[in-house]
C-alpha cells in the first residue's frame, strides 16, 4: 500500500513542472493564438542556465536565487524572440507559426550543445530539501514534497493575477477578442509581449526546478513538449485549471502506467486522451473554438486541371528524370531515389494539408509505419519484395485509420498537436518495445530482390511510383471526392449543410495520405536496407512540412519541387556542417517570414505581375484574409 | 471640425468596398450615417479606427491626421468606437468589461466613472458581477456603450445602436445618446432606422454601395423624399 502512495506522490511531484510549462503554453496561446512549439526549448534553456548559475552561486540564496534568475533571464530571451520573430507572423496561418517556432527549437538544440556540450549535466540538490522522508518503509524525497506544494501555490498565484489585476483582466479580454481590446485603446503589442514573457517565465521555471531531480540534456525539449501537448489537449487549450488537472492526470498515468505496462507505458496516456477527445473534443476545461482560421491556404487561388502544354511539360520533366541513370553514378542515383521517395511523402502530406486543410505535424508516423511494415513482412514473414511492397504500406494505412479517426474530430492547432502526439507515441513504441522493433538498434538487413537491386533499377522503381502517386493524388483533387474534401476545408458547416459527411471525408483523406506516406516509407526501408525509430520521428514530420511549404502550399507541383530542392539541400548541408539543425532552423524561419508562398507561389506571382501592372499591396508577404461583412 | 474624413477608400482582399467617402462632424454634433444593410456603414467606422488593413485617405481628428496610426493610438486620442456586433467580453463580468475600456481622464472630454455610467444605464448597476455572456441583447448593447465611454472619448462612433432591440430599450438608448450629447460628446451614429436617427441627429449622410450620396440637415433630408426613398428602406 505504502508503495502505491509513494508512487502517487512521485506522480504529483512530476506534475508540478509539467503544469508550469503547460500553463505557460496555454496563456500564450490564449492571447496570441500561437502554439509556441519553442516552449520546450525555453524549458530546456531554463534548466541549462539554472545549472550554470547554481554551480557559480553558493548557499541557499544562491540556489533559489539562481532558479528565479534563470527563469527571468529566459523570459528576457522570450521577449526578444517575441519582438523579433513572432510580431511578424501573428497574422500568418497557424501552420506557419508552428513551423517558425519549431525552427527556433532546432536552433536552440544545436546552440545548447555548442554552449554546454553534448553530455548530461547533473545539477545540485536543493538546500534544505536534500534528504528523504520515511513513509512506512518507503522513501519520499523531500524535494518532491516541495514540488507537490508548489504546483497548487503557482495555480493560486496565477488565479489571483488573472482575476485581481488590470493586466489579468486585459489578458482575459484579449483571449476572447483581440481587435476589440485594441479598439478600446489597449496597446496589443505590449500586452502580447508581456504575456509571452510570463508564459516563457513559467516554462523556464519548470525547467530550472527540474535540475535537482533530473539530469539536464539537450533532448529534454522534445520530451516535455510532447507531454505538454498531451496535457493541453486533455485539459483544454487556454485553461489554466485544465492544465493543472491534466498535468496531474498525465503524471499519475505515467507513474502507474510504468507498473502496468513497463515497456509501453505511454499507451495508458494515449487511451485516456482518446477517451477525453471522444467525450469532450475541446478538452476537459476547454471551450469549443469559434470557426478556426482557414489553415494553410494564403489566397483563394482556385485549382484547375493542367492544360495540355503543362501536361507535356510534366511528361518531359519525367522523361528527363528517367534518363538520369544514363550518365549518373551510383551515389547520385541513390540520392535520386531518396528524393523520389520524399516526393511521395511530400505529395501525400500536401494532399492532406492543402487539399484537405488538415496540417499534420506527425505525418512521419505513417511513413515510418510503412517502413516497419516492410521490416516485419520481409524479416519475420520472409515474404518477397513485390508482396512486401504491396502489403507494407497497409501498416501505415491502419495507423492512419486509427489515429486519423481521433485527429479529424479536431481542427486547426488541436489537430496539429494531436497528430504530433500520436506520431510521438508511435515513435515511443518503436523505441521502447525492443523485443519487436529492435528499439534504438532498428531492424537491419532489408534488401531489395535482385530485379530492383541495382541502383538504376531501384531509381526507376522509385521514380515510377512517385510519378504514379503524384498523378493519382492530383486526379483525386478533381474527383467528386476531391470537391467534397475541398468543401470541408473551406467551410465545414456549409459542407455539412449540403449533405457532405465532413468527418468521414476528412478521415478518408487522412487514410489516403497515410497510406501514400506508407508507400514512401516502404520504398525507403528498401533503399536504406534498415528501419529505425527516426523514420517516424518529429524531425521527419517537420521535413515534410518544410518541403511542402518551401515549394508552396497552393499547388501540387509546389510539393514536388519543394521535396526535390529541400532534400537535395539537406543532403548537401549534412555533408558540409555539424550544425545542420542550426542552419535548418534558421532556414525554416526565413521561409516563413520572407517567402510564405514558397518557390512555386513566388514564380506564379512574378509571372502574374509581369502580366498585370501592379497587384494591390505587397505581394510577397502573407496578408490576413479578411472576411467582408 | 471635430472629425473630417476625406477620400476614404477601403478594400477587403480584392473587393473594393468604400469609394472616396468624405464627411464632417462638428464639435458636439450628432451626425447620422444612414444606409441599407451592406451599404458600407460598418466598414466606414472600422476604417476610421484602423481595423481595416487596406485603406487609404485622410482622417483628421481634432486637427490631427490619425489615418496612419494603429487602432489603439487612434482610440487613445479620444475617438471611441462601439461596434455593431456588440462584442462584449462574455467571460468577463460587467465591471471587468468596463475595466478593459478604462483610460485616463482627458481635458477636452467629459469624464465618466462607473457610478456615472451606472446612473446612465441603471440595468448595468444591478448586475455588476454578471458575466457578459449571461445578459440580454439590450443589456449587452448598453454595456458596449458604457465600456467605450470608460475611455472618456470626445467623439464616439456608434454602429447601429438600435439594431435588434425592443422598442422600450430603444427609448432608453435615445435617452442615453441625448445625455451623452448634453455632456459634450460628439457622436456619429450609423442607422438603417430613419425614425431613430431623426430623434437624435443634427445632420445626416446617406451611404449607398460604398459612396456618400447625400449630406445635409435632417430638415433638408425630409425635403427630399426622392433621395430618402431611393436609398433607405423604411
Amino acid at each position: 500500500m505504502a508503495f502505491y502512495v509513494v508512487q502517487f506522490l512521485t506522480g504529483l511531484a512530476s506534475a508540478a513542472s509539467l503544469f508550469l510549462v503547460a500553463s505557460g503554453l496555454s496563456i500564450i496561446f490564449g492571447v496570441t493564438r500561437i502554439v509556441n512549439f519553442a516552449h520546450g526549448a525555453f524549458y530546456m534553456i531554463g534548466a541549462y542556465i539554472a545549472f550554470t548559475l547554481t554551480e557559480r552561486l553558493s548557499g541557499a540564496f544562491g540556489f533559489w536565487g539562481s532558479i528565479v534568475l534563470a527563469a527571468l533571464a529566459v523570459a528576457m530571451i522570450g521577449v526578444i524572440v517575441e519582438m523579433v520573430l513572432l510580431r511578424r507572423i501573428y497574422h500568418a496561418p497557424e501552420l506557419f507559426q508552428l513551423l517558425a517556432t519549431f525552427g527556433l527549437t532546432l536552433m536552440v538544440e544545436d546552440l545548447v550543445v555548442l554552449i554546454w556540450g553534448p553530455d548530461d549535466l547533473v545539477g545540485r540538490r536543493a538546500p534544505g530539501f536534500r534528504g528523504a522522508i520515511d513513509f512506512f518503509g518507503q522513501n519520499i524525497p523531500s524535494y518532491d514534497l516541495f514540488l507537490i506544494v508548489l504546483g497548487p501555490v503557482v495555480l493560486g498565484i496565477l488565479w489571483l493575477l488573472f482575476q485581481r489585476t488590470r493586466w489579468g483582466v486585459l489578458v482575459r479580454a484579449a483571449t476572447q477578442d483581440r481587435d476589440m481590446v485594441a479598439a478600446l485603446g489597449v496597446n496589443q503589442k505590449w500586452l502580447f509581449t508581456s504575456v509571452f514573457a510570463v508564459g516563457v517565465f513559467l516554462a523556464a521555471l519548470g525547467g530550472a526546478l527540474q535540475i535537482p531531480r533530473d539530469a539536464v540534456h539537450h533532448a529534454m525539449d522534445l520530451r516535455i513538449i510532447v507531454e505538454v501537448f498531451v496535457v493541453v489537449v486533455i485539459g483544454g487549450l487556454g485553461s489554466i485549471v485544465g492544465a493543472f488537472v491534466a498535468a496531474v492526470l498525465v503524471s499519475e498515468l505515467n507513474a502507474f502506467g510504468i507498473l502496468i505496462f513497463p515497456k509501453i507505458s505511454i499507451i495508458l496516456v494515449f487511451l485516456v486522451m482518446a477517451v477525453v477527445l471522444i467525450v469532450r473534443p475541446w478538452g476537459l476545461f476547454g471551450k469549443p473554438e469559434a470557426a478556426a482560421r482557414k489553415t494553410p491556404g494564403l489566397t483563394v487561388n482556385p485549382w484547375r486541371p493542367l492544360t495540355s502544354n503543362e501536361r507535356l511539360a510534366a511528361v518531359a520533366a519525367l522523361v528527363v528524370a528517367a534518363m538520369l541513370p544514363l550518365f549518373a553514378g551510383n551515389y547520385l542515383l541513390t540520392v535520386g531515389s531518396e528524393i523520389a521517395i520524399f516526393v511521395i511523402f511530400a505529395v501525400s502530406l500536401h494532399f492532406l494539408m492543402s487539399v484537405g486543410g488538415l496540417a499534420s505535424f506527425g505525418h512521419a508516423a505513417y511513413f515510418g509505419l510503412g517502413a516497419y511494415g516492410i521490416a516485419f513482412l520481409a524479416k519475420m514473414a520472409g515474404l518477397p519484395m513485390i508482396v512486401c511492397l504491396l502489403l507494407g504500406p497497409l501498416l501505415g494505412c491502419m495507423g492512419a485509420a486509427v489515429f486519423g479517426f481521433f485527429a479529424v474530430q479536431l481542427s486547426g492547432v488541436y489537430f496539429a498537436m494531436l497528430t504530433l502526439a500520436f506520431a510521438q507515441i508511435v515513435w515511443s513504441i518503436a523505441f521502447q518495445w525492443v523485443s519487436v522493433t529492435g528499439g534504438d538498434n532498428g531492424i537491419l538487413g532489408l534488401w531489395p530482390s535482385s530485379w530492383a537491386a541495382s541502383p538504376s533499377h531501384f531509381y526507376w522503381l522509385a521514380l515510377g511510383v512517385a510519378a504514379l502517386v503524384t498523378v493519382a493524388l492530383r486526379a483525386m483533387v478533381f474527383s467528386p471526392f476531391g470537391y467534397a474534401l475541398r468543401a470541408t476545408r473551406d467551410s465545414l458547416l456549409r459542407s455539412e449543410a449540403v449533405g457532405i459527411n465532413a468527418k468521414r471525408i476528412q478521415w478518408t483523406a487522412f487514410v489516403i495520405a497515410g497510406t501514400t506516406a506508407g508507400i514512401g516509407g516502404a520504398l525507403f526501408a528498401y533503399l536504406k536496407g534498415s528501419v529505425f525509430p527516426d523514420n517516424l520521428g518529429i524531425s521527419l514530420s517537420v521535413d515534410a512540412l518544410v518541403m511542402v511549404l518551401l515549394g508552396g502550399v497552393e499547388t501540387v507541383s509546389g510539393a514536388v519541387i519543394g521535396a526535390i530542392v529541400y532534400k537535395a539541400l539537406n543532403i548537401w548541408l549534412v555533408s558540409q556542417t555539424d550544425l545542420s539543425k542550426l542552419v535548418l532552423g534558421g532556414f525554416i524561419m526565413l521561409i516563413v517570414v520572407v517567402f510564405p508562398k514558397g518557390i512555386v507561389g513566388m514564380l506564379e506571382m512574378l509571372a502574374q505581375r509581369r502580366r498585370k501592372s501592379s497587384p494591390p499591396g505587397s505581394p510577397l508577404l502573407a496578408k490576413p484574409i479578411e472576411s467582408a461583412e | 471640425m471635430k472629425l473630417t474624413v476625406q477620400d476614404l477608400n477601403s478594400h477587403y482582399g480584392p473587393a473594393h468596398i468604400l469609394f472616396d467617402i468624405g464627411f464632417e462632424v462638428g464639435e458636439g454634433e450628432v451626425v447620422a450615417l444612414l444606409g441599407r444593410n451592406g451599404a458600407g456603414k460598418s466598414t466606414t467606422f472600422r476604417s476610421i479606427v484602423g481595423l481595416v488593413a487596406q485603406r487609404s485617405g485622410r482622417i483628421m481628428f481634432e486637427g490631427k491626421d490619425v489615418s496612419a496610426k494603429p487602432t489603439h493610438e487612434i482610440v487613445r486620442e479620444g475617438l471611441g468606437y462601439v461596434p455593431e456586433e456588440r462584442r462584449i467580453f462574455t467571460d468577463l463580468t460587467v465591471e471587468e468589461n468596463l475595466e478593459v475600456g478604462r483610460q485616463p481622464k482627458r481635458p477636452n472630454a467629459p469624464h465618466w466613472t462607473r457610478e456615472k455610467l451606472f446612473a446612465l444605464f441603471p440595468n448595468l448597476g444591478e448586475m455588476k458581477n454578471r458575466p457578459g455572456g449571461r445578459m440580454s441583447g439590450g443589456e449587452q448593447q448598453m454595456l458596449t456603450i458604457a465600456r467605450t465611454l470608460m475611455g472618456n472619448p470626445s467623439l464616439v462612433l456608434l454602429d447601429e445602436p438600435s439594431e435588434g432591440l425592443s422598442p422600450k430599450i430603444v427609448e432608453q438608448m435615445v435617452d442615453a445618446i441625448l445625455t451623452m450629447k448634453k455632456e459634450g460628446v460628439s457622436i456619429v451614429v450609423s442607422e438603417q432606422n430613419l425614425h431613430f436617427a431623426r430623434l437624435i441627429s443634427d445632420r445626416a449622410y446617406i451611404i449607398e454601395r460604398g459612396r456618400i450620396c447625400f449630406g445635409g440637415t435632417m430638415a433638408e433630408l425630409d425635403a427630399r423624399p426622392d433621395i430618402r426613398d431611393a436609398h433607405l428602406s423604411l
